[in-house]
Formats: C-alpha cells, sequence, structure tokens
C-alpha cells in the first residue's frame, strides 16, 4: 500500500499541453502512471501525449472516471482550477504551481470545505513538487529514479530537498512509501498533519521522514499530533538554521514571522514531542536508518 | 513588497479609513512650504522608511513653525536612518511627509494579518497603541483581542463591535472604529496586501478616529493584477543586490558570512547553508536558481554572488530533478569562463545526468573542486575558504586519491 496515489489512480493533468506540463505528463506515464486525460478549455476533442483533452474537469471525470488531478495552470487562473477539480468530483489534487497569490488560496480552502467530509478533495501543494509512491505512480515533477520503493513515508515542503532525503536513502538501499510535497506557501492544501494521519494509518509506511522548514505553524503543529497520536517513528529535519529572521527566504512561506518560526525552536518542539531529529541535512538518511528496526528495514 | 507610510494612507483612505491631513516633500524647503499649505498650529515632520520604530530612532519631530519644520527635515534628508528594524546599515531618508498635528486621547494597535494556523486573514488589536506589537504580546498579552474573518462573508459587523466593545471603545466611537476596521480589510482583500498595520490608531480628543502611521506589505505573487500597487515600488529601500536579483528572476537573500551559494529549490539553498555553519563556515547568501538552470542562469547567478565583496568561496549544489546536471555543469564552466572567478568554487552535482556533468567539469581545466555529497561539498567550501587561496587547496577528488588543485592565481 502507500498513500493518496497508486498505480490504478486515475490521473488526469490541467494545463496539459503547455511546456512543461507536456513534458512531466510523458514523465509520469513513463513511470506508470495511469494518465487518463488533460484538460485545457478550448481544446477538447484533441489528444496530448497520447491522451484526450477536455475542455472542461466535469468533461474529462464523465468520460474517464478520472479521481486524481496534477493542476498546472499559471499562477492568476490556479485558484480556479483547483476550485474546478473539486467542485468535479476528483479526490485528490496535486498543484505544483509556484506564485499563486495568498488570498487566491485563502479562497480555495474556504471552497473545499463547501462539501461534506466524504466528498472533499484532499489538495497538496500549491508550489511543491508532487507526490510520488516509487514503483506505482507519480504525481509531480520529481525524477522517479531517485526513489527505492520501500517503508519510509517523507513529507515536505522542499522539493529538491525531499530529493537529497530520498537519495541518501537510496544510497543506504532504503525505500520510499510515498513522497508527498505540501510545497513552500504560506496557505497551503494539507500541513504535515494530514499527511502523518495518513502515514499512521498506512501499514506499509514504518517510518516517516519529516522535512520542514523555517515560517509557520505546521512544524509544531504536527509535533503535538506525533507525541499524541502517533505510534511509528518519526525523524526530521528543520532547514533554515543561518536564516535571518523576517526575511523570505525563496519559499514564499519561509519567512520567521513569530515564535516558535525558526528552524532552532521547530527542533526544540520536536524534539521534546519524542521526534529524532537530524541535525544536518546530509545525515538525514542515515538517521531514518538508525531509528528503523531491522524487520522494517 | 513593502510601501512607504504616505502610500498606505493614500491607499487606505480610498477605503474610507480617516487619516491625518498630510502631503510629501522632497526637500526641507517644500517641507516647510507644505507646512503653510496644510496650516494649523502645529506639525509632525516623519521620515519615509520601509521600517518601523522611527519615532525612538529620531526619524519623527513635533514641529510648531515651518522654521523648524525645515531644520527638522533638513536634519533627516539624505540620512540613514537606524531602527530596530533596519539592521546596522539603516536605510536612506528621501522624503519626507508633513502631517497636521492631531489631539490625541487614546493610542489603539490594529493589525491585520495572513494568520497561518487558521489560514484566514486575522485582525489583532490592543488598546496598547504606540508599542510594537511584540512588546505588547510580551509584556501586556492579556490587552490584546483577536478576530478571524470568514472569507466568504468578509469582516462582519458584530466582530468590528465586539472588538470596539473589548477595547473600551466609547459607543459613539464604534461606529468609526468598524468603519477603520472595514476600510482595512476591503484594502487588504482586495489589493492583496499580507499586513496591514496602524499604530497607533487614535481617538482624537474631539472623537474622532484616525490612523495616525499606516504601513501595508503586499503579496508579491498578487502585484501583477495591481499594477498602481506594484509602481509604488521603491528601490532606494531595497538592498540593491536583493533588487538585482529579483529583477532577474532570482531569489537571493545576503548575509554575513564569506561562503557564496547557488542552489537550486528553496528548501535545498537553507538547507546548504545549515551544512556549511556546521561545517564551521558562514554562507554568504542564499540562492535559489529555481528549475531550468541555464547556462545565462548560472553566469547571472556567478554575478550576483561574485557582487558581494565578503565573498571568499562558492558553492554550488544542484540536485537535478528537471534540470540536467550536465547542462548545469556546461553553465558553470561557461559562467566561470565568462565572469572571472577568482575565488575557490566548490560544485556539488547529483541527479539527473550527474556523471555527464561530472565529465564536463573534469574536461574543462577549469579549477572546479568536486564534492559527491553535501557534506563533502560543505566541508571543502569551508575548508579552500580557510587555506591561504593563492596557494592552492588540497582536497580529496570524488572517490580518487588526494590530489592538489591549482586555485586561479
Amino acid at each position: 500500500m502507500s498513500i493518496l496515489l497508486d498505480e490504478t489512480t486515475k490521473v488526469i493533468v490541467q494545463g496539459i499541453t503547455g511546456k512543461m506540463a507536456r513534458f512531466h505528463t510523458k514523465e509520469m506515464i513513463d513511470y506508470g502512471t495511469n494518465v487518463v486525460g488533460g484538460v485545457v478549455p478550448g481544446k477538447g476533442g484533441e489528444t496530448c501525449e497520447g491522451v484526450p483533452v477536455f475542455d472542461t474537469v466535469e468533461d474529462a471525470v464523465a468520460a474517464t472516471g478520472a479521481e486524481a488531478s496534477l493542476v498546472f495552470v499559471p499562477p492568476p487562473f490556479a485558484a480556479d482550477s483547483i476550485m474546478e477539480a473539486a467542485d468535479a468530483g476528483i479526490r485528490y489534487c496535486v498543484c505544483i504551481t509556484d506564485g499563486i497569490p495568498a488570498q487566491d488560496m485563502i479562497r480555495v480552502k474556504r471552497y473545499m470545505y463547501r462539501y461534506p467530509k466524504d466528498r472533499r478533495m484532499v489538495l497538496t501543494g500549491p508550489n511543491c513538487a508532487g507526490t510520488i509512491s516509487p514503483g506505482k505512480a507519480m504525481l509531480g515533477i520529481m525524477p522517479g529514479h531517485i526513489y527505492l520503493k520501500g517503508n519510509v513515508g517523507i513529507v515536505g515542503r522542499s522539493g529538491t530537498l525531499g530529493y537529497e532525503a530520498a537519495a541518501q536513502l537510496k544510497e543506504l538501499g532504503l525505500g520510499v512509501s510515498t513522497s508527498v510535497g505540501i510545497g513552500g506557501d504560506p496557505i497551503n492544501g494539507s500541513s504535515f498533519r494530514d499527511i502523518l494521519e495518513r502515514f499512521e494509518a498506512d501499514p506499509d509506511t514504518h517510518v516517516v521522514a519529516m522535512i520542514g522548514e523555517i515560517g509557520g505553524p505546521q512544524e509544531a503543529e504536527a509535533a503535538e499530533y506525533i507525541q499524541n497520536h502517533m505510534t511509528k517513528p518519526v525523524v526530521a529535519y528543520v532547514a533554515g538554521l543561518t536564516a535571518p529572521k523576517g526575511r523570505t527566504m525563496g519559499h514564499a512561506g519561509a519567512i520567521i514571522s513569530a515564535f516558535g518560526e525558526s528552524a532552532s525552536e521547530k527542533v526544540e518542539i520536536l524534539s521534546a514531542a519524542g521526534v529524532t531529529v537530524a541535525e544536518s541535512p546530509s545525515i538525514i538518511g542515515a538517521t531514518i536508518a538508525g531509528v528503523l528496526t531491522p524487520e522494517a528495514a | 513588497m513593502d510601501i512607504h507610510e504616505y502610500q498606505a494612507k493614500e491607499l487606505l483612505a480610498n477605503f474610507g479609513v480617516a487619516v491625518p491631513d498630510g502631503a510629501l516633500a522632497y526637500s526641507p524647503e517644500q517641507a516647510a512650504y507644505r507646512a503653510r499649505e496644510l496650516g494649523g498650529e502645529r506639525w509632525v515632520v516623519k521620515s519615509q522608511i520601509h521600517a518601523g520604530g522611527r519615532g525612538k530612532a529620531g526619524g519623527v519631530k513635533v514641529c510648531d513653525s515651518d522654521v523648524e519644520i525645515h531644520d527638522a527635515a533638513d536634519a533627516m534628508f539624505g540620512q540613514k536612518l537606524v531602527t530596530h528594524q533596519t539592521g546596522p546599515e539603516g536605510k536612506g531618508v528621501y522624503r519626507v511627509y508633513v502631517e497636521a498635528a492631531v489631539p490625541i486621547d487614546r493610542e489603539i494597535y490594529l493589525g491585520f494579518v495572513l494568520d497561518r494556523t487558521s489560514q484566514r486573514v486575522m485582525i489583532v488589536a490592543s488598546g496598547e497603541g504606540g508599542m510594537e506589537i511584540e512588546d505588547i504580546s510580551a509584556e501586556k498579552p492579556d490587552s490584546i483581542v483577536r478576530a478571524t474573518v470568514e472569507p466568504a462573508v468578509g469582516l462582519r459587523e458584530f466582530q468590528c463591535r465586539q472588538m470596539a466593545f473589548k477595547l473600551g471603545i466609547e459607543a459613539g466611537q464604534v461606529q468609526q472604529f468598524t468603519r477603520t476596521l472595514q476600510g482595512c480589510y476591503r484594502a487588504f482583500t482586495e489589493l492583496d496586501a499580507t499586513m496591514v498595520e496602524i499604530n497607533p490608531l487614535v481617538i482624537t480628543s474631539d472623537n474622532r478616529v484616525i490612523a495616525l502611521d499606516a504601513k501595508m506589505t503586499f503579496d508579491d505573487n498578487a502585484l501583477f493584477r495591481h499594477p498602481h500597487v506594484a509602481e509604488l515600488r521603491d528601490k532606494s529601500q531595497e538592498d540593491p543586490r536583493e533588487s538585482r536579483a529579483a529583477d532577474r528572476g532570482l531569489s537571493y537573500v545576503g548575509l554575513d558570512g564569506n561562503i557564496g551559494c547557488i542552489v537550486n529549490g528553496a528548501g535545498l539553498a537553507m538547507a546548504t547553508m545549515d551544512t556549511i555553519k556546521l561545517a564551521g563556515g558562514e554562507p554568504a547568501n542564499f540562492l535559489d536558481i529555481g528549475g531550468g538552470a541555464t547556462p545565462e542562469r548560472v553566469a547571472k547567478a556567478f554575478r550576483l554572488v561574485l557582487s558581494d565583496k565578503n565573498v571568499q568561496a562558492i558553492l554550488v549544489n544542484i540536485f537535478a530533478g528537471i534540470n540536467r546536471c550536465d547542462w548545469v555543469a556546461e553553465g558553470v564552466v561557461q559562467a566561470m569562463q565568462e565572469v572571472g572567478v577568482e575565488v575557490p568554487v566548490i560544485v556539488r552535482l547529483a541527479g539527473t545526468n550527474v556523471e555527464e556533468g561530472q565529465k564536463i567539469l573534469a574536461r574543462s581545466g577549469l579549477p572546479i573542486i568536486r564534492a559527491a555529497t553535501l557534506n563533502e561539498a560543505a566541508e571543502r567550501a569551508v575548508g579552500a575558504w580557510r587555506n591561504d587561496l593563492s596557494q592552492g587547496v588540497v582536497v580529496r577528488e570524488p572517490g580518487a586519491n588526494a590530489k592538489i588543485l591549482r586555485a586561479v592565481s
């Protein structure tokens, strides 16, 4: 098993005809992802990378039974596309787009709550690399070959830092159940806690690597959940030890603006919650190997 | 993006927020003239910089005559005003704002922020106006009242009334207070602000509710739909290297260390800085060159990092996902040939096409110090920075024997 995504998940790509979207659609199909279509308004009836294109997500869902969507739409229109997916009955949506206005994301989150829980879409991102269940499927822009299939769940804000962790694991012969990017924006679809809950319930995930960074309350919120509800070991790394206060470090959400938002404070909070913290990003893999029980490895 | 006080007041006034009469000046003479235009007997001269704490730093003066105004403005213009928010280098004063003084009865703190816990807009207010919010939350946390706004219906009047009564605002002024809050909220959402701060919001002795100061920060991601806000950008208030980087689509933050960093991805960039610190060095900057690292982009990054004269070594750390290591390597080689790099360069490549990338670096004949892992890269960067740079540095090639690489003479 894995979380959110496997080889049977029917996937559509919103904005499929864009240059980057085409490239990554091909990569996803090559990886084994069950891509069943794309959506671009006005291009319904065309074919792209061997899959049919629809005018609306509603049409795509009706024709293909799509369950998951990858949003590759430019920032001014991305929020609308996410809402369209939520309304059309998509169950899981990954938004790659970087640069969506925060107010738009507030509206997206409010909009998603119109739907009762049993038909509410799960969103990860925006501004993320996506989700991959190695050996099964990927919904995103990551290089699939750096992930081995296995029992480590990865959840992180940063794309390339997530790659770093996966590559270190591969080097040690350790694989990944699912890796989820929650993105670097201040208002995001799913929090660390949301994803940790799924890993806790997933029998194939034996240990979770949580890769946080400065800014925002979500690592602290995760620490509380880990302490009170999680039975599986969690290893964490928090980037931004050297980041100055009040400055945005690339990710719109990576800014220390309140107490508890610096890397050292987050490390303290996570350690106190029983999380094994890797002090350096170069020992994330080794730290996970250290906490994995032999039978799990 | 930050804007000046006078600009924020103008924007807020358009949304029905009451502000004092005021006018902008670019010289002491103009400041005195503006005061005569405004009329009255008492004025406040306020230096316009993108930082708070101006009052304590001498950037705000109350004056009783146009001569006083002239002298106060004269003392401000061209100075670097250092407040607790500017850092030791301060920010230059090139504009002053002259306002009619207002008879103050009460001062209130009022702030609108994006609350990341509720993922909504939150209003924070306190009866302890004039103090910084950090100090209020440390010293008088009980004075703070909060409300979050349901985005579907916006800020409701009952929420404003609730806040007003909690703050002890008199019944006769509740309506004005409500109008101020709703004006700020509309400005916040309609202009895509990430922060609106009015400190203080004052109640005057003649019962008016007036924004005596105003600070607004805008969402850079939304400036595309607010051209009239985007044009308020004042580059004189920004770190010149950071604004140059932003103009070139690079995300850069200058720091105090000696090891320059060129990385793809914000998280990995921060992690690289952390690793340098753990290896005993200090990073000179944060720099995310993003996906699609073309040779031009890498060259721009090198120029930018080298424009910081403190940089004594450069660490390039690329984990290629969408990027390809061979392309990045070409970029590094071209950039080094074009830009003329006189400090040691340490390159760590990983991910897609890493072997081809390593070959390109080796073939170039350039004194590039290669590293296989993040940790190795950081240790070598710190080692190269500590060594006498003209003597060459001893490094271990990845998977090879120790070998001396000559640094650029």
